[in-house]
């Protein structure tokens, strides 16, 4: 088949093909994991011309390695970038990111919505870095344009926010972003590719934690950065990519690999010098889940809605926060971006608060009670208890989480078994409601105290 | 919209001086390579393009008035001081000099016309490809060849090549 191919084959023949050619020496289907630290060299001018990235050649799997290779362009080609670094994990890929952009002194903008973790992480880096932070209601953009400055390098946001379900206005604030001369980074784990590719929106750099959806299986821990390819980095603002590196014998990486120089910069310099670089093993286990992305994800997005739609009838409910629901503020959003659908993870709130919320999570069978999310596997958390337990409930509020919210990421297992199991739960906190009642008469029930509600 | 990472410009117009059949036949059958604007300094762009072409077996010519030689190649002043004829003449220069270095490609009998990333002249592109030349525009030979024949699958670009094909060369 000739054709100009990537860009015209479709979504799911890339999730399967981009990135893996049969092997040539051995024909080999499935991709080989190479297992391997370092790799010989043809002969010394070789070896010159891939340590002065003259040409392109595996030297040391730190840096390069064929098997993570075919994952990195598999994720490339379903975001539409022009390629890809894979990093131990999604964290670290953002880090990659961060350390690649920014200099002491430098100013990130970042929806204050963020996955926990990336909070924590923007907080610490900027601590530790001396760089400058502001968090931004992410759905208002006049937040985003009076928050950035002449100092301002980043802009960070999620497709769909963990774990409050905000969908990011992607065109809008990538608008902002390069009005300021600023790439726009987008972290989509929770959309995947399958639902919304950022860079059709205008987005520069797409970040995923590969755990998630992309592989599918809870196995393995990963992640990968995207570029668009597209980002200006000679703008004056990116000293950093553009000017003559010192690590590489003055070698300018916008100016020398023009569309490339992001990605080489952040696989020759960040990758080498932060060293933390995907496993081959890693990747092959994540490339036999993004082989099936297009059909998890659809079974994925119609469970989580069967189940938000069921738990928003349940009378131990008050509120059922899924960005794809009808009554959801954040339909128009999903209607432009999220066509096929709005994830699968969301969050409710259950009646009675922190007490019921152990006895709910006590009560389930079948959802697995673990601080992970986007696996095969329905998984449940109750954050007041676990991620944010140190958090009295004024700040659980602040962080758009109640006493008595539930995160659920909803797995592919059968939809009827999956309410089956949330009614058990179910029922346990109601128990505990009435018995609360009983024991405790003078005090308000936590389902009508207002601030449990926002 | 663009293929992420295939050129620099959105214009719509450039997709005709991008054609895969073109490319691939300039790149299997071209064995001379001008290179109008390459520099002696091996940081520069123009200089990784030219070392990569010499070790997948492109004699470079150099052009370039400022400088003897390059790459261990004779440098000329400009291509009508080359005393042979050449296959590709790949243009690192400012746009506006394109058309007549798409002239100097004419009278010198080159076969294609190849305009690197960011290097757009839709005018020197039709003085080229009224005399029968063939154009590409706005995309780098470097990479055109690391895509289809080359490695660049090695380091997580994105070729947007497909393949169950166990020879994948062309």
């Amino acid at each position: 088949m000739a054709a100009d191919q990537g860009g015209e084959l479709g979504f799911d023949t890339r999730a399967i093909h981009a990135g893996q050619r049969p092997d040539p020496y051995t024909g080999a289907r499935a991709v080989p994991i190479f297992q391997t630290t370092s790799y010989v060299f043809e002969d010394t001018d070789s070896a010159a011309a891939y340590f002065n990235l003259q040409e392109y050649g595996n030297t040391y799997s730190r840096i390069m390695n064929p098997t993570v290779a075919a994952f990195e362009e598999r994720v490339a080609s379903l975001e539409g970038g022009a390629g890809a670094v894979a990093f131990a994990s999604g964290l670290a890929a953002q880090a990659g990111i961060l350390f690649t952009l920014l200099t002491p002194g430098d100013h990130i903008v970042a929806s204050q919505a963020l996955y926990g973790g990336s909070i924590t992480q923007l907080k610490h880096l900027a601590r530790k870095l001396a760089l400058d932070l502001t968090f931004v209601e992410p759905d208002d953009s006049e937040a985003w344009r009076k928050a950035a400055h002449d100092r301002t390098k980043v802009f960070f946001g999620e497709t769909i926010g963990n774990p409050a379900g905000n969908v990011l206005d992607i065109e809008a604030i990538a608008a902002v972003a390069h009005e300021h001369g600023c790439p726009l980074v987008v972290d989509s784990t929770f959309a995947t590719p399958y639902l919304c590719r950022p860079i059709e929106w205008g987005a520069d750099i797409v970040v995923h934690s590969a755990t998630k959806f992309l592989g599918g299986h809870g196995t393995s821990i990963g992640g990968v950065v995207v570029d668009s390819g597209r980002f200006d980095w000679s703008n004056g603002r990116f000293p950093v990519v553009a000017d003559p590196s010192p690590a590489y014998h003055g070698l300018a990486f916008h100016e020398t690999f023009g569309v490339y120089g992001f990605l080489m910069k952040l696989r020759a310099e960040t990758l080498r010098d932060l060293g933390a670089a995907m496993s081959p093993m890693n990747a092959f286990l994540f490339l036999l889940g993004v082989e099936t992305l297009s059909l998890r994800m659809q079974r994925h997005v119609q469970n989580a809605l069967g189940v938000a739609r069921w738990l928003r009838e349940q009378p131990g409910v008050l509120e059922v926060r899924h960005p794809g629901l009808e009554e959801s503020p954040y339909r128009p959003l999903v209607e432009k971006y999220l066509p096929l659908g709005a994830g699968a993870i969301f969050t409710f709130e259950l009646a009675g608060g922190r007490e019921a919320g152990k006895k709910f999570i006590e009560a389930l069978q079948l959802w697995s009670h673990l601080a992970n999310v986007g696996d095969a596997r329905s998984l449940v958390i109750h954050p007041a208890t676990t991620t944010h337990r140190q958090l009295a409930d004024p700040e659980l509020a602040a962080a758009g989480i109640g006493p008595g919210t539930i995160r659920l990421s909803v797995g592919l297992e059968n939809l009827t078994d999956l309410l089956a199991d949330l009614e058990r739960g179910l029922s346990a906190a109601a128990r505990l409601a009435t018995d609360a009642t009983v024991a405790l008469p003078r005090k308000p029930s936590a389902a009508v105290d207002p601030e449990v509600v926002a | 919209m663009r293929l992420g990472g295939s050129g620099t410009s959105d214009d719509p117009r450039i997709a005709e001086y991008q054609s895969r059949r073109d490319i691939l036949e300039i790149l299997r059958r071209a064995r001379t390579v001008a290179v109008v604007g390459l520099s002696p300094d091996e940081l520069r762009a123009s200089n990784f393009v030219g070392f990569y072409l010499q070790r997948h077996g492109y004699r470079v010519v150099p052009v370039n008035p400022r400088t003897e030689d390059i790459l261990g190649e004779r440098s000329y002043p400009s291509i009508a001081d080359i005393p042979f004829p050449v296959d590709v003449v790949d243009v690192f220069r400012r746009p506006e000099v394109v058309p007549a270095i798409a002239e100097e490609a004419v009278a010198a009998g080159a076969g294609t016309l190849w305009l690197q990333f960011g290097v757009i002249s839709f005018e020197g592109a039709e003085i080229g490809g009224r005399a029968g030349l063939r154009v590409v525009m706005d995309r780098c030979l470097k990479v055109e060849h690391a895509r289809y024949m080359g490695r660049m699958h090695w380091l997580g670009f994105n070729t947007w090549q497909v393949t169950a094909r166990r020879a994948w060369s062309v």
